[in-house]
Parts: structure tokens; C-alpha cells; sequence
């Protein structure tokens, strides 16, 4: 059935009225198999929530794109009475179904789905995210405690400012600061819960990071308010720390921009199936990845991958490793042979039998690495964390050097140390680096760099060496360089050539299809294509064959260099000559190594044979690392040894053979061409488009953290004016009043406007 | 100058109508998806409306009873 007739028979014809381009074209739609949803385990890790008879769960759909989508999508209950609901959440291209357990089942759900184009992404690896939800949410109900108090407090505290000191306007002055103390004990305890929390943390392991000083202040403030306030019937200065708090968080927002359609987290789970076909007392069942053993008989259809290492038993295997190495030329296997995880069956189905687990296969060893399970501290301290420590030691001894120097005059001394620390409080450094980086982080997005958060900002900025994956990466996915060799092809050898290999389907016969000019294209008569071989056609009664060597009959060793790939051609017998197809590397390949190469140490590690070493030399210099054969686990290693040097290392790959390095590296970035698709665990993902630009994206790192050091400067001064007042003694709550926030506006306004500016003269906007 | 101080009081006390509202809008994920709602109020259709009502009861069914599962899981993992 259609997906039109379909809708048309629940009257959702409105689908194809309300976008341009609704649906997805399912030209290669195939029929899957979802039995393994009846399995209740399964099911289980799948669904959010059921209590017998409804249930809830929540499906990634990737082909989600335009307005219709989300309209089919939630009224996907006129398709299916079990449905009671659905919702979607098109950012993250995600839906919300519940569902009745009496009416529909999981499986029938899914498979309505698939019929109509939006075919669920099942994998059991994003529980997590939920998490990080939670920790936004809080976020924002912090800053709208703090906001609440901030406002009113401020309006309490306006005959302060004022300086009203009528009589009879006394007491009033009273019960409004104490309005104020019940208003500040929420932002204290709730809303800067977060720095006391992380101060502390970083106290534990003897690290004085930028919280410190922020908590101290903090505390200071509120301690030295309450004294004034019980005490002294003075006024305090609990609208400044309502308003230094409002801000910090707000900062914390700006920095916590989030992608949510892309997946930083991603490991090899979510590629691969979450169910298999076996072979079991000569019945075919499914079964959840998960319980696959070694021994079972797995049958792999057309375009399944296989989640194991596996022998082949029975049938054709070609074996497209393009997952595991980047390669997109299948691999002819023969009974017996070892076929690795990760590898993608193309053709009629086979029977293997499993020799190993799932996780400690060849590929899926390499998550076994304690690269992927140690919280590694960060070997790049942040700017503020480094400035911190000296800043709070240095704060902390003027506040004592001030107490002192007043001493017999104990209130004088009281009132200049607490002054001290409140005024040092460095709100402008904690907010110059969330303002700047997160502008940057904006500014990389807009340009299609997508990065995991703002410490990979600063990362980037202190590379030192950068590490390139070949096959993905600097090469184009897909796209071939094709040159003849041999005797001048006549336009009717093209024509045929053309004709033969228009009816195959393999990467090689595409790649000669597109590179032959000719237009006119015939039918052949016979037609013949053989797995590992290659294609024979008779075509106007002239006998043509494509494909390997030993295939076309002619004897490779005098044909020179045998480890580009090549494609021999021969006519009614006669040997033509080949095509020799190389991959062909991305636009500004040259620029960007030429323009790399003078300020960073480079290297190139490919999972390829050393077929192009010598044209790769062409574009490196000569003390550049080139590495050939590389496994991933090889590449991890490579990593390593280099971290132990002592090098800050960017890795850029894109498969899951780079997962390893990627992981390991100080920054892992993973270019992609369509950032929707996998992408392994990184830091980054950049999207092919904007290859070229990844030193000006490095630059611009390196400006940003310029920035920040600029605005430090900038806060420091308001820092030595307070100062001046606090060693005084004479901090009143309206000079601190007016000074905090200036200070912190102007530092927020100057780092947003250096970034803009500066992103602008290079460019980025 | 009393009505200053019934002023301030009633000043706080819409204020922190408006807070409970906030927090309230946060709670319900009013914040998580800050894109669909902006196409769906576009689409016509009449039935939906009951449709998302009586789904919306469901929802907030579900997820009391939701939380009670995992009050119990926590208490399970905790003794």
C-alpha cells in the first residue's frame, strides 16, 4: 500500500496540502521484520512508562523535516485507535506516543510508522539524556527565584538609595530590610547553590577554581548583610548579591546552548541493530542483540549490519566496511571466511555463524578501552580556573592586610576585610568567560561548527597538534576521481561501458557510470553480474566486461601499480585498458594543510593501504606523519603516545573507526556531511561544508580566549576602584550597589561586542 | 504611612503570583520545546482538541503514577 492510500483512507489528505515537500521518497523502501518487539525484555528497555494497560514511549525519528511531519505525526491516532496520544518535539526530532496495550501493540505502532516513511531509530543507548534535562530545568528555576528577589529587593531598597532619612520613615526602613532578608534567604540557599556546591567539590581535590572566590564572596555578603541589618540597623547589601547572582546564572544560561538534534554521546550501540535474525531448530526467529551468543546462526539480509564477529556459512557475502573503515567498496568474501562487526551485507541474504560477543568483537573492543570509561580530567584547565587560584590567594591576603591596618578600630577593620571580599568578588570574571565563549559557540554554530559545550572552546584554542583520518575526512564520501588508462576509448566503447554499468549498483560501476560522457545509453541484451567479479553484458552483439582482473582476463602484474583500485574493461575479448579510481579530496584540502602547517604539528592516520601515500606527501610537508594501515585501535595508541609527550591533540575523523582517537583526544571533532547522521562520540561535529575553514574556526578559539583575558583586565580595574573604597572602610551599600553591576553589565557588553566584531571582520557572520 | 505597608504587601503578593506561574510553566515543559507549538497552533482541526484534553488527564496520570514506581524503585535500591 501507498503511504496515499494510506492517508487517503483516514481522510489526512491535508498532509500533502500544508508543506512544500512533504514525506520521504521511499524508493528502496524494504519490508523489516520487527517481530523482536514482541519480546517483552526488549520492550521493556524501550518503553518510558506502562502500567498494564497504557503505555508510554517516546521514538527518535530522524526523517522528521518540515510542518507536515509534525501534523501526521500527531494525528497519528486517527491511524491507529490504540493510539491515545502523540506529540512531537521537531527540534529534537522526537515523539511522544502512549498508547493502549488492548487496542495496539509496540510492534504494530512501529511498523504504521514505517509504512508511512517515518521508520523509528530503535537503540537502547539514550537513556541518559533525561538527566541533563532535569539539571536545565533546575537552571531556570534558579534564575527565576533570583530574578523575583533581585526585583523586589531592589524596590525595597530604594529609600536607601535615595537617602530618605525621615523620622518616621525609620521603622519603615526596617521592616523593608527585613522584607529583604526572607527575600535573599532563597537566592542564597536555592539560587547559588550551585557555587557553593562546585567550590567545594574543588577544595576537596585542592583545586581553587573560580567558584572560590564566588562562594566566598557570597558569603561574606550575606553574613556581613545580616550583622548590619540585626545589628546595625543599616541596610546591607542584599540587592547586590541578588543581582550578582541573577546575573551569573543568567550567564550560566547563555552558556549552556544546546544542539538538540545532534548526539555528542553517541557510542556503537546506536548503529547498530537492536534485534537479529537467527537461524534456530530450522525456524527463523528474532532475538535482541543483547542475547546473542556465540554459536547462533545469524542471517543477514541486504543492508543489515552485523553486530559480531562472524564466519560465513552459507551464501554470497560483499561486505561493505564503510562503518568500520571508511571504505565504501564492498569486500567479496568466501564461505569460512571471517566477516567483522560492523560490516554491512550488500546483496542476497547469508547464514554466518557468531565466533565472538558483541562487545569484544574486533571494532567494539576498542569501547573496552579505559579511554571510554575514566572521567578524564581534563588535561586543559579553563582560563578562569587558572587565574582563580592566584586571584583568590591574592584577594584574600589584601582583605587580611586591610583588617590589620585598621586593628585597634575593630568595627573599621570588620567593615574594610568583609568590604574586600565582597568588592573582589570576581562576578566579571565569571561572567566574561560564559559570555564569550558562548557567543563564540553561537558564532562556530552559525558557520555549521557544532560544538559539545564552551570548554571545547578552550580546548581548541590550546591545540597543538592535529591528527587527520583519510577515508571521510579529507576525502569525500562518495565522490570518485576516475582516470582511464589504456588505449583511447572510441564513443561507442563509452556507450557501451556506460550501458553495462548503468544496471549495476556496486559503488565501482557508479563511479565509471558518472565519469563516461557519453549521453546515449542502450539496453544490453544479456546481462550478467557476478558478486567479487564483475559485470558481463552483451550489448548489440558486442561482448563487453567490467571488472576485476582475473574477471576481464587480462594479467594484472604488468599493469603497474597495484594498490590504487582498478577497474578493467575489455571488449569482444579485446583489453581496453582500466579505470583507475582514487578517492577524491575535499574542496581546499590544500589550503587548509598549507595554511595549518605552519603554526601546528600535522598527521594522518588511514585505515587505507598506502595507495595515495605519494600523492598525500604532495600536500604535507615533509616532517609530517603519514600512517597507513591503521586499525582503530592503532589510532588510539597513536594518540596516547603523542599525549605523553606532552601534546595537546585535535583529532578530526568521522567513522566509528576513529571512535578511539576521538575519544582519547584532547579535542575530537568528527566531520560529517550530514550532521543528523552518525557521528561518534566527540567534542565537536563540524559539517563538510565548512571543512575548509577549520583554521579560521582554531583562530578564532584563540581570539575569544584573547578576549576574555582582555576583559579580565577591564574587571580588574573596577576591582582597584572598589578596592580603593573598601580598604577605606567606606564601602556604603549604594557604592557597591552602583559598582557591581556596572562592572558586570560593561564586561558582559564589551566581551559580546569584541566577539561580534571580530567574527565579523573574519567573516564568520 | 501604613499603606505603604499593605501596598508592599500586595505588591509581593502578585509578584509571587507571577513567580508560581513561572515556575509552574517551567514545570509543565513549557521550555522544553520551544519550536513545535509555534507550527502546531497553525493546523485546523477541530477534534484534537478533545483528543489532546483527554490526553493531556491521561498524561498527568500517568506520570503520578509514574513517580510512585519509581519512589518505589528508589526506596528498593536504597534498603
Amino acid at each position: 500500500m501507498t503511504v496515499y492510500q494510506i492517508l487517503n483512507e483516514s481522510n489526512l489528505c491535508d498532509y500533502y496540502a500544508i508543506d512544500q515537500t512533504p514525506g520521504v521518497s521511499r524508493k528502496h523502501h524494504i519490508k523489516r521484520n520487527y517481530d523482536f518487539l514482541n519480546d517483552s525484555d526488549l520492550k521493556h528497555k524501550l518503553i518510558d512508562f506502562t502500567n498494564g494497560e497504557k503505555t508510554t514511549i517516546t521514538f527518535e525519528i530522524p526523517q522528521m523535516h518540515c510542518s507536515s511531519c509534525i501534523w501526521i505525526l500527531e494525528n497519528l491516532y486517527k491511524l491507529d485507535d490504540g493510539i491515545v496520544s502523540s506529540k512531537v518535539n521537531f527540534l529534537q526530532k522526537k515523539i511522544y506516543l502512549q498508547f493502549l496495550e488492548n487496542k495496539t501493540s509496540l510492534r504494530k505502532i512501529v511498523e504504521l510508522l514505517d509504512s508511512i516513511g517515518y521508520e523509528p531509530q530503535l537503540n537502547l543507548d539514550e537513556k541518559n539524556e533525561e538527566k541533563s534535562k532535569s539539571e536545565y530545568k533546575k537552571l531556570y528555576y534558579k534564575i527565576g527565584v533570583a530574578g523575583f528577589c533581585f526585583g523586589n529587593i531592589m524596590l525595597l531598597s530604594f529609600p536607601e538609595y535615595l537617602s530618605v532619612s525621615l523620622s518616621e520613615q525609620e521603622n519603615l526602613k526596617h521592616l523593608f530590610a527585613y522584607i529583604n532578608i526572607v527575600l535573599a534567604l532563597p537566592v542564597f540557599f536555592f539560587s547559588s547553590s550551585d557555587y557553593f556546591i562546585s567550590a567545594w567539590k574543588g577544595l576537596k581535590k585542592k583545586i581553587v577554581n573560580i567558584d572560590v572566590p564566588i562562594a566566598l564572596g557570597i558569603s561574606v555578603l550575606f553574613l556581613r548583610s545580616l550583622v548590619e541589618i540585626i545589628f546595625l540597623h543599616g541596610a546591607g547589601y542584599l540587592d547586590s548579591l541578588s543581582g550578582l547572582i541573577f546575573f551569573l546564572l543568567a550567564g550560566k544560561l547563555f552558556q549552556n546552548k544546546t544542539y538538540d538534534t545532534l548526539n555528542f554521546e553517541r557510542n556503537y550501540k546506536s548503529y547498530f541493530p537492536i534485534a537479529v535474525t537467527i537461524r534456530k531448530d530450522c525456524r527463523e526467529t528474532t532475538i535482541p542483540v543483547e542475547k546473542l551468543a556465540v554459536g547462533n546462526r545469524l542471517i543477514i539480509r541486504n543492508n543489515e549490519l552485523i553486530p559480531a564477529d562472524a564466519v560465513l556459512i552459507k551464501g554470497e557475502a560483499n561486505i561493505d566496511y564503510g562503518f568500520v573503515t571508511g571504505e565504501s567498496i564492498p569486500v567479496h568474501l568466501k564461505n569460512g571466511e571471517m566477516i567483522y562487526a560492523g560490516g554491512k551485507q550488500i546483496g542476497s541474504a547469508v547464514e554466518v555463524e557468531t565466533v565472538k560477543d558483541v562487545s569484544q568483537s574486533y571494532l567494539t573492543q576498542l569501547w573496552n578501552n579505559k579511554a571510554f570509561h575514566e572521567e578524564r580530567e581534563s588535561r586543559i584547565t579553563s582560563l578562569a580556573n587558572t587565574i582563580s587560584k592566584h586571584f583568590t590567594f591574592a584577594v584574600t591576603a589584601i582583605a587580611v592586610a586591610a583588617g590589620l591596618y585598621w586593628l585597634p578600630n575593630y568595627n573599621t577593620a570588620f567593615n574594610a576585610f568583609t568590604a574586600v571580599l565582597i568588592i573582589a568578588c570576581p562576578c566579571a570574571l565569571a561572567l566574561s568567560t560564559p559570555f564569550t565563549l558562548g557567543n563564540a559557540l553561537r558564532i562556530f554554530g552559525r558557520n555549521k561548527f557544532y560544538l559539545k559545550n564552551t570548554h571545547a572552546i578552550e580546548k581548541l584554542a590550546s591545540v597543538e597538534m592535529i591528527v587527520f583520518d583519510k577515508t571521510g575526512t579529507i576525502t569525500e564520501n562518495g565522490a570518485a576521481h576516475v582516470q582511464f588508462v589504456g588505449s583511447d576509448l572510441s564513443h561507442e566503447d563509452k556507450m557501451l561501458i556506460k550501458s553495462a554499468a548503468r544496471n549495476s549498483s556496486h559503488p565501482l560501476s557508479r563511479a565509471v557510470f558518472n565519469f563516461l560522457d557519453t549521453v546515449e545509453i542502450k539496453n544490453p541484451d544479456y546481462y550478467d553480474e557476478q558478486t567479487g567479479g564483475g559485470i558481463h553484458a552483451v550489448i548489440e552483439n558486442r561482448d563487453v566486461k567490467i571488472g576485476s582482473a582475473g574477471f576481464v582476463g587480462h594479467n594484472r602484474s604488468n599493469s603497474g601499480n597495484n594498490l590504487t583500485t582498478q577497474v578493467y574493461v575489455s571488449i569482444d575479448n579485446d583489453f581496453k585498458g582500466f579505470f583507475s579510481i582514487t578517492n577524491k579530496y575535499r574542496q581546499g584540502l590544500e589550503d587548509v594543510i598549507s595554511g595549518l602547517e605552519r603554526d601546528y604539528e600535522l598527521a594522518l592516520l588511514s585505515g587505507d593501504n598506502e595507495g595515495e601515500k605519494e600523492k598525500l606527501k604532495k600536500y604535507f610537508a615533509q616532517n609530517n606523519e603519514l600512517y597507513f594501515r591503521q586499525s582503530p585501535h592503532d589510532k588510539l595508541k597513536f594518540v596516547q603516545e603523542h599525549q605523553r609527550l606532552g601534546k595537546k591533540i585535535m583529532m578530526i575523523g568521522d567513522g566509528l573507526n576513529d571512535a578511539g582517537a576521538l575519544k582519547q583526544s584532547d579535542i575530537g571533532i568528527s566531520i560529517s556531511d550530514d550532521t543528523n547522521n552518525f557521528s561518534p562520540a566527540c567534542d565537536g561535529i563540524l559539517d563538510s561544508v565548512s571543512f575548509h575553514r577549520i583554521k579560521d574556526f582554531i583562530a578564532f578559539s584563540r581570539t575569544s580566549k584573547k578576549i576574555i583575558i582582555a576583559s579580565f583586565i577591564l574587571s580588574f580595574i573596577y576591582n582597584l576602584i572598589g578596592l580603593n573604597f573598601a580598604f577605606q572602610g567606606l564601602l556604603s551599600p549604594l557604592i557597591a550597589a552602583i559598582l557591581m553591576p556596572i562592572s558586570s553589565i560593561s564586561v558582559v557588553l564589551f566581551t559580546t561586542a569584541a566577539t561580534n566584531i571580530i567574527a565579523k571582520q573574519r567573516g564568520l557572520i | 504611612m501604613s499603606v505603604v505597608v499593605v501596598l508592599i504587601g500586595a505588591s509581593l503578593l502578585v509578584a509571587s503570583g507571577f513567580l508560581i506561574a513561572y515556575l509552574w510553566a517551567v514545570k509543565s515543559g513549557q521550555y522544553d520545546d520551544k519550536y513545535t507549538p509555534s507550527v502546531r497552533i497553525l493546523f485546523e482541526n477541530q477534534k484534537t482538541e478533545f483528543k489532546n484534553k483527554k490526553a493531556n488527564d491521561l498524561n498527568k496520570k500517568m506520570e503520578k503514577e509514574n513517580r510512585k514506581e519509581e519512589e518505589k524503585k528508589n526506596i528498593h535500591s536504597n534498603s
